[in-house]
Order: C-alpha cells, then sequence, then structure tokens
C-alpha cells in the first residue's frame, strides 16, 4: 500500500521539507521494506563486512588469539614486503595462478558457450551438462591425483611409459616444475561454472533477427558477428562473468591443497591463500595474517576494477 | 552488399562457413573429451572389482563391473568410532538448513530490493555486488574470531548460518525479480488490500520459481561439496567429503571405495542440475551486470 501509492499518502511534499526530513518520512513510509531486508544483512554484515574490517584494524597489532593485540603501526606489512621472502613467492605464484586461471577459464566459457549456442536444444542440455558438471562435482578433481599418481597406477605415467616417451614415472605432484601447471589444469577443469551458465543464457538471449538484420548491412562471418553484435549486446552478462571467474581464480586454494599436500614441494604452489592459513589458522600469527588477508583484498578489488574498465570497451 | 544475400525460403541464411562449422566441431570434441573423460574415469574406477584396479597398466574399461566397491564404502567406515551414516547426516543436514535458510533470507532481500523504493538500495545491493568480487576464504581468520565470540566454534551453527548470507543466490533473484515481475501485478495486489509481505509471498514469489532453483542450486553445492572446515574440530560433526579424504589415504586398495564415494557425492548435485537445467539458464538470462 505505502510504496507505490506513496505520492498520494505521503504526508509532505519533497519540494516543502528538507533533504533530511524527506528520507526520514520515506524511510517510516518503507518500514517493511527495511524488515524485509533485515535478516539477510544482518548476518550479511556480521559475516562478510564485519570481517573486511576487523582484518584491516588487526592487521596493524600483534594479536594470538589470547592477549589483548597490542598496536604495532604497520610493521606488519614492511615485514611482509620486505622480509618475508615467502610471502613474495605466494605473491608471484597467485598473481601467474590467477593470470592464467581468470582469462582462460573466462575465455573457455565464453567460446564454449558460443559454440553450443548454435546446436539443437537437446544436445545443447547434454553439452552444458558435460562442460558445467565438474564444477558442480565437489572433490572429483581428486581424481586427477589417481591419473597423475606416481606409482603404477598413475595412467599418464602408464601411457607415457607405453608410448615410450619416459623409461621411469615422472612423480608429478612432487616436482617443482610440474605442480603449478598442473595445478592449473586441474583449476581451468573446474571452472566452468556459474559464469558460463549465464553465458549460455547471454547468448540464447540475443533474437535471431538480430543477426539476420546484421547480415543484411554486411556483416561477413560469424567473427564479426560476435564482435560487432552479440558482445556487445551481452556486455552485463559479460560483466557479471568476468566477477566471477576473477574472485575464483583467487580461490582454488583448497584444489592446490588437496593435490599438492601443504606446504606444497619448494612452495611451488603456495598462494597467498596458503600463507594465509599458514600464519592464521596454524602460527595464530592473526595480525600479521590479517595483514595478509589485505593485501589479497586490495589485490582482489583491483583486479576487478581493471577488468570492469577494460570490459566497457568491448565492441568498440 | 545485398546481391551477396542469401536466403532460403523467406529467411536470411546467416553467414556460416562449412570451414568454421568443421573446426568448431572439432574444438568442442577436444574439450569435451578433457571435461569428460576424468568424470568418466571415476565411475568405471568405481565399478571395478579389486583384481582390475591393482592392474598395470590402469585401463579406461571396466571388464566385470562389480558394486562391491559401494558395499564396501559402509564396512569400510563400519569400524571407525563415528559411524559413516553419522557424515552422511551432516553433509545432509547442513546442505538443508542452509539452502533453505538462504532461500527465504535472499529472497525476501531480493523482493526488497529489487520492487520496493525506498531510501538507501541503490547503496546496499552497490555493497552485495562488491561482496561478488573477493571470495569469502580470505575472510577465514576474522571470521573464526566472530565465530569464536558467538561461541560457535565446533557447532553446525558455524557453517549454517554464514551460508544464509550467501550473495550470489541474492544477486541473481533480484535481478531476475526485476525483469520478470511486472510492477503492475504487485500494484493491483497492494490495492487489493495485500500487505506488502503477502503480496511478496503469493505474487512474486511463484512468478520466480526458475530463480528459486537458480539460488538453491548454487547454495546446494557450496554446501554439498564442503569438506574440512577450521571451524569444526569434533569427528562426529564433520562432513562426508572429510571422510573420503579419509577413505582415499588408504592408497590404492581403498581407491575403489574412494571412486564409489566420490560417485555418491557428485551424482547429487549433477542430478538437481540436470532436472532443473531449463529454468536455470532462463535465470541467467537476466543475470548481467550493468556498469
Amino acid at each position: 500500500m505505502s510504496q507505490t501509492n506513496a505520492e498520494i499518502n505521503r504526508p509532505v511534499k519533497r519540494s516543502e521539507v528538507s533533504k533530511l526530513r524527506w528520507t526520514w518520512e520515506e524511510m517510516k513510509n518503507n518500514k517493511t521494506a527495511y524488515f524485509m531486508l533485515a535478516p539477510f544483512f544482518l548476518l550479511f554484515i556480521i559475516f562478510t563486512i564485519l570481517p573486511v574490517f576487523l582484518s584491516m584494524i588487526l592487521s596493524l597489532t600483534d594479536f594470538n588469539m589470547l592477549e589483548m593485540p597490542s598496536f604495532k603501526g604497520i610493521t606488519n606489512y614492511t615485514r611482509l614486503f620486505l622480509e618475508d621472502d615467502i610471502f613474495l613467492l605466494a605473491c608471484q605464484n597467485t598473481l601467474i595462478f590467477a593470470a592464467i586461471t581468470g582469462p582462460v577459464s573466462y575465455l573457455l566459457s565464453l567460446l564454449i558457450a558460443w559454440f553450443i549456442n548454435e546446436l539443437p536444444p537437446k544436445i545443447r542440455a547434454v553439452v552444458t551438462l558435460i562442460f558445467y558438471a565438474p564444477s558442480i562435482s565437489g572433490q572429483v578433481y581428486l581424481i586427477w591425483k589417481t591419473l597423475f599418481s606416481s606409482d603404477s597406477y598413475g595412467w599418464v605415467n602408464a601411457t607415457l611409459i607405453d608410448l615410450g616417451v619416459i623409461s621411469e614415472p615422472i612423480l608429478w605432484f612432487e616436482n617443482a616444475d610440474y605442480v603449478m601447471p598442473l595445478c592449473i589444469v586441474v583449476a581451468l577443469w573446474t571452472s566452468l561454472g556459474t559464469a558460463f551458465l549465464s553465458f549460455i543464457a547471454g547468448f540464447q538471449t540475443i533474437d535471431r533477427s538480430m543477426y539476420e538484420a546484421a547480415a543484411v548491412d554486411g556483416i561477413k562471418n560469424r567473427w564479426q558477428e560476435l564482435w560487432y553484435i552479440t558482445l556487445p549486446t551481452m556486455r552485463p552478462q559479460l560483466m557479471f562473468g568476468a566477477v566471477l571467474a576473477i574472485t575464483n581464480s583467487f580461490g582454488f586454494g583448497a584444489v592446490v591443497d588437496a593435490l599438492c599436500g601443504f606446504p606444497s614441494v619448494d612452495y611451488a604452489a603456495h598462494t597467498i591463500m596458503h600463507h594465509l592459513n599458514d600464519y592464521g589458522g596454524q602460527r595464530y600469527e592473526v595480525g600479521y595474517a590479517s595483514a595478509i588477508a589485505v593485501v589479497l583484498f586490495v589485490i582482489m578489488f583491483a583486479s576487478n576494477i581493471i577488468i570492469k574498465k577494460a570490459l566497457s570497451k568491448v565492441g568498440e | 552488399m545485398a546481391n551477396k544475400l542469401r536466403t532460403r525460403g523467406h529467411r536470411v541464411v546467416l553467414n556460416r562457413s562449412a570451414g568454421g562449422d568443421t573446426g568448431i566441431t572439432i574444438m568442442l570434441t577436444i574439450m569435451g573429451l578433457f571435461m569428460f573423460l576424468p568424470m568418466y574415469y571415476v565411475v568405471i574406477q568405481s565399478l571395478k572389482p579389486l583384481d582390475e584396479l591393482f592392474m598395470f597398466p590402469p585401463k579406461f574399461i571396466v571388464m566385470r563391473p562389480t558394486l562391491e566397491n559401494f558395499g564396501d564404502l559402509f564396512t569400510l567406515m563400519g569400524d571407525s568410532w563415528v559411524p559413516f551414516s553419522r557424515y552422511i547426516f551432516n553433509t545432509v543436514f547442513i546442505t538443508i538448513c542452509g539452502t533453505i535458510g538462504n532461500l527465504i533470507f535472499a529472497s525476501m532481500a531480493a523482493y526488497s530490493l529489487a520492487k520496493l523504493r525506498f531510501p538507501g538500495r541503490k547503496a546496499i545491493f552497490q555493497i552485495i555486488v562488491m561482496s561478488l568480487m573477493f571470495h569469502s576464504t580470505v575472510n577465514q581468520v576474522t571470521h573464526f574470531i566472530i565465530l569464536s565470540a558467538f561461541g560457535w566454534i565446533d557447532t553446525y551453527l558455524s557453517i549454517i548460518v554464514p551460508s544464509m548470507a550467501t550473495t550470489i543466490g541474492l544477486y541473481l533473484m533480484k535481478q531476475f525479480m526485476e525483469t520478470s515481475v511486472p510492477d503492475t501485478v504487485l500494484e493491483s495486489a497492494r490495492l487489493d488490500g495485500a500487505s506488502e509481505f503477502r503480496t511478496y509471498l503469493t505474487i512474486a514469489m511463484p512468478m520466480v520459481k526458475p530463480a528459486w532453483l537458480t539460488l538453491i542450486i548454487e547454495c546446494f553445492k557450496n554446501l554439498w561439496n564442503s569438506g574440512s572446515s577450521i571451524y569444526i574440530h569434533s569427528e562426529e560433526l564433520k562432513t562426508f567429503n572429510y571422510a573420503i579424504q579419509q577413505i582415499l589415504t588408504g592408497g590404492i586398495a581403498r581407491s575403489g571405495a574412494g571412486a564409489a564415494a566420490t560417485v555418491v557425492m557428485m551424482l547429487v548435485p549433477i542430478l538437481v542440475f540436470v532436472l532443473n537445467q531449463s529454468q536455470i539458464i532462463e535465470t541467467m538470462g537476466s543475470s548481467g551486470m550493468k556498469d
């Protein structure tokens, strides 16, 4: 009753009162809206927003969960960047990992969604399932550990020996050279998730008549069609997919842990997330761990903003 | 230009070259195999009898398929001091409670943000969109502090309650409501004297069933697939995924049982998705993010 009828019911006109007063009246008129929002938003603040600010505050202190935190200024940050070699290695690994898995999984999602767009609906549903399934199947990625197992039960080693490529089994997950590329492959394998579905839907919402009109206007092949018609129309989906791809590219820590153990051999797959777990979950240096979290947070946020800027140029 | 335009019947034939079609089919096949074969291998492993599991070189086919591994699951975990069924119960319980909570809270909030005009709605939605931009594990340490302040460490609550405020489902539902629930319908309900909550429950919610299903699978897959958590220490509160990891540490002799457990686990979300695929894709049609 009160919301869209507010024009009629509102006791005062906007022009008659101060902005503050008007806002207050509007808020009172929309009590229900706040009540409906409250349960979710309260939990969201407690479990998502508060932890972020708490990290920022604790990152300036020394805190071991038992004694009161003591203020230390920026020493945690200087220690991170100047003294902690493993952190710098972790930064490097994280950025390599994210710089490969993020864009590649994004492009794979987009390309595959595009490829299957013109398939008949039934076949498309099956193909969608094949590509999407690994991302919802939980720990099924552990099978890669079996496939690349170093003993005689590893299928990859067995095949390579059979073909005469190698004479001795390779210790895939214990070799610093292979650990990172393997984790990237497995991460990509699990990465065709929500963004992929969003792209599929995006392609389907585009009206065929737009392509026909484009053909009349002289679009010569499907690549031109993609660049000039499809992608600009899908820009909102592209944004959404990018946000998810970036976020996920920083969140593959569990995959790495399960495949390589912790710590990984020579820290070859050690990411910022692992460093965070190490200090926060095992050594209880919460202040220091919070500083790590803040750095990671800034990296995630910055990459989102940069990518969003870049994507607004698509199709121009 | 116009003379090069081909038509069939009254339809314009789109520019599709045979070479392009072939190329795309080959690419799709290669990538499809890359995605599919590991999944297939898990299923095959779960059906292999012991002697075939030990065979060298390992094979991508099973000669004498058996369901023994699935039975072994129960005997294997029968001698652990936490009964096997407890792990399954934990996963199911956490998943159901968290998903239902998320559905109720997020859909109410989504309705409020999508259909009601109140001061602060844009800012609140902006904050929620921002939360999609960072991975929740970055908060782990401070999350732990907050949970222990509530006294929730080592309880189901530590997993269930935070999951009720997952933002992705809210985001998708809000976007979907904006495009598929017309204001005029809500308006006439209000004119009939329905309260705002009633309008949400009886008018808006039935119109966005595809979005429910999408929210459910988004929340479901996270909870169902949750493994060991730093917030849970007690063995009897741990999830089925954690139990699978324990089985797999037993080496090759247990890999059949491990594969069987993995198959059981993956079948559930896949089934949920298969049954709801078209509705989920429909919801995703409005998932776009305006800049």
